[in-house]
């Protein structure tokens, strides 16, 4: 009985605690998009006296000629495409490398971690794709992340790879299939949880991912650098500055809803990402 | 082995995999297959991650310990030793970033291991909305982090912040979180913190859910105190999440730059610039081969703080 209450009190404090120290950020976001302009200035955490969201979101969506609209695009056909690639080539070379002894598996590895350890050089790194013609396009970029995001894939999909009985392999290949369709027909499918996981994982941060094209794409928008270009221009304006948080928020919020348990696994178990 | 699921792809990333019981098993059955197996396992798989791996990571990475001699603009490219890195440890504004490096990347690990530790324990007791809870503190993880620097560099303004106001009505006079060039790096570590903690927090709980009750009961039964049982069982069985969030958050902190450029750009003055953020404003500047030499800093700094640390978690599991 007491333990019971005890129990629900620690519940309660942590509740508020958590709403205090967590939910006040976020209500302030959402609330601060819905002022207009003169309230919203005032940066007070309060209820809006005046309604002013749909005001707010044409202003924000049409400010620049669009240019949220085409960070959008532009974010969406980055984080589409350089997932889908890092998903392919990783899980490739994950099969391989567990798969196959070789004296060539320690180098493998050691390159594996030392893509998560270090840090990428940004001027030589500029200096490579301006001599390939791929500097400020969005494939340069695209390319970009395919690389760095591919040392977490590849030690997600070997971890993965490992609880897959060889037997699988052996009976396919005594049916005659080859090293691709061995791949891509029976192995593939068997990954479907853990790619689910690293899709998910590896959507939110590129999606989230500023550093990356503030270096490698000038000139061309992506969602964060909407938020870091309006900074300036909305320097007063700070309902449209929040409602573009708040428009950004909403991509990695669904993916949350919809893949929570995914994300935290894959956070968790292999995770080694800031 | 107590490795919990946390611990389990670290310590696969260095495991070589072969001299294991699977291990021996693999090569019996080989033998039997006789050596077509490998053809089913073709080196080319490799050649698509290898190629964008060699040109787009490793190829900038060792060309930057060449550039970083060099003073090299848009125009023209010179030789010139270790000038680069001379400056870089000479001028007052790029040592403070060296130095408020480390201190971020400690504080801010520091912190995520011992917060995280305490929401994990008090998260995996029977408390009522711990679900709610779980997610509410792991959001902020998903969250852009320039969104989060905006939203905080609001709330901790000094005059109309909303931290500061509450702050007012308890009679305390808040401080110039982000203004006060004493306190700006902390302000911004703490944020960190605040983002960071719930993936810390999540691989705690990972470890705790681990463990078998029977060790608490067993040392009940025995006497042993609540804070004994913390102390003696649960802790050390939590050496591998710990090591875990240690490595995570100082490999994200060490390079820690969005929240730092997004809260204050490194200002007021010089007082929160990091490495990283040295790296930027000397590229924005045109000294290319200084900001290639504080890569190759950075570079330095990384590993030699992750890999003993790596290399220490390795060794006790090996011992175990």
């Amino acid at each position: 009985m007491i333990a019971a209450v005890r129990r629900n009190v620690v519940g309660i404090i942590a509740i508020i605690v958590a709403i205090v120290v967590f939910i006040v950020p976020f209500s302030f976001i959402l609330l601060t998009a819905m002022k207009p302009q003169q309230e919203a200035s005032l940066l007070q955490f309060s209820w809006p006296a005046q309604f002013a969201f749909f005001e707010n979101l044409v202003e924000v969506v049409s400010s620049r000629n669009f240019m949220l609209i085409w960070a959008f695009v532009n974010s969406t056909i980055l984080t589409v495409v350089s997932v889908t690639l890092m998903v392919v080539f990783a899980a490739m070379v994950g099969w391989v490398l567990q798969r196959r002894p070789s004296k060539l598996n320690p180098l493998i590895n050691f390159l594996v971690l030392s893509g998560l350890i270090i840090p990428p050089a940004v001027v030589p790194t500029i200096w490579v794709l301006q001599g390939l013609e791929l500097f400020g396009n969005l494939p340069g970029l695209i390319l970009i992340e395919v690389a760095f995001g591919l040392s977490f894939c590849v030690l997600m999909f070997r971890a993965f790879i490992s609880t897959i009985p060889r037997e699988l392999d052996e009976a396919a290949t005594i049916d005659g299939a080859g090293p691709l369709r061995l791949f891509f027909t029976v192995a593939f499918p068997l990954l479907k949880s853990v790619i689910v996981t690293v899709i998910v994982v590896q959507a939110v941060f590129v999606f989230n991912d500023f550093q990356n094209p503030l270096y490698f794409l000038p000139g061309e928008p992506t969602v964060q650098l909407t938020l870091y270009n309006f900074q300036s221009q909305f320097s007063t304006q700070w309902n449209l500055l929040f409602t573009n948080i708040l428009l950004i928020t909403i991509p990695p919020l669904v993916m949350y809803i919809f893949f929570q348990k995914q994300i935290v696994a894959g956070m968790t178990s292999g995770a080694v990402k800031g | 082995m107590s490795i919990t699921p946390s611990a389990t792809a670290l310590a696969e990333a260095e495991d070589l995999a072969d001299g294991d019981a699977p291990g021996l098993r693999r090569r019996t059955r080989r033998r039997k297959l006789g050596g077509n197996m490998s053809k089913q396992y073709p080196m080319w798989f490799y050649i698509p991650a290898a190629v964008l791996f060699l040109v787009l990571f490793l190829v900038p990475t060792i060309a930057s310990f060449y550039f970083s001699l060099t003073r090299w603009s848009l125009f023209d490219i010179q030789f010139i030793g270790f000038a680069n890195y001379v400056q870089f440890f000479k001028e007052p504004a790029l040592v403070q970033g060296f130095t408020n490096t480390f201190i971020f990347g400690f504080v801010t690990s520091a912190l995520k291991v011992v917060l995280g530790l305490l929401v994990a324990l008090v998260l995996t007791g029977r408390i009522i909305g711990r679900t709610f809870l779980r997610a509410v503190i792991f959001f902020p993880v998903l969250v852009s982090t320039i969104g989060v620097g905006i939203t905080f560099k609001v709330l901790m303004d000094p005059f109309d912040g909303v931290i500061n106001e509450t702050l007012a009505l308890i009679g305390i006079q808040g401080p110039a979180w982000l203004t006060d060039p004493t306190l700006a790096l902390y302000s911004v570590a703490l944020v960190d913190v605040w983002r960071g903690v719930g993936l810390a927090t999540l691989i705690f709980i990972a470890g705790i859910v681990g463990i078998p009750q029977e060790y608490f009961e067993a040392a009940k039964v025995d006497g042993a105190s609540a804070w004994n049982s913390f102390w003696h069982i649960m802790l050390p069985l939590l050496r591998p999440a710990t090591v875990t969030v240690i490595i995570l958050s100082l490999i994200g902190g060490l390079r820690s730059f969005d929240l730092i450029w997004a809260m204050t750009r490194g200002g007021p003055g010089f007082s929160s610039d990091v490495i990283a953020s040295v790296i930027f404003k000397q590229y924005q500047a045109g000294f290319f081969g200084l900001s290639s030499a504080g890569n190759v800093i950075l570079f330095l700094v990384v590993t030699a703080i992750i890999v003993p640390i790596f290399w220490a978690l390795n060794r006790k599991q090996v011992e175990q």
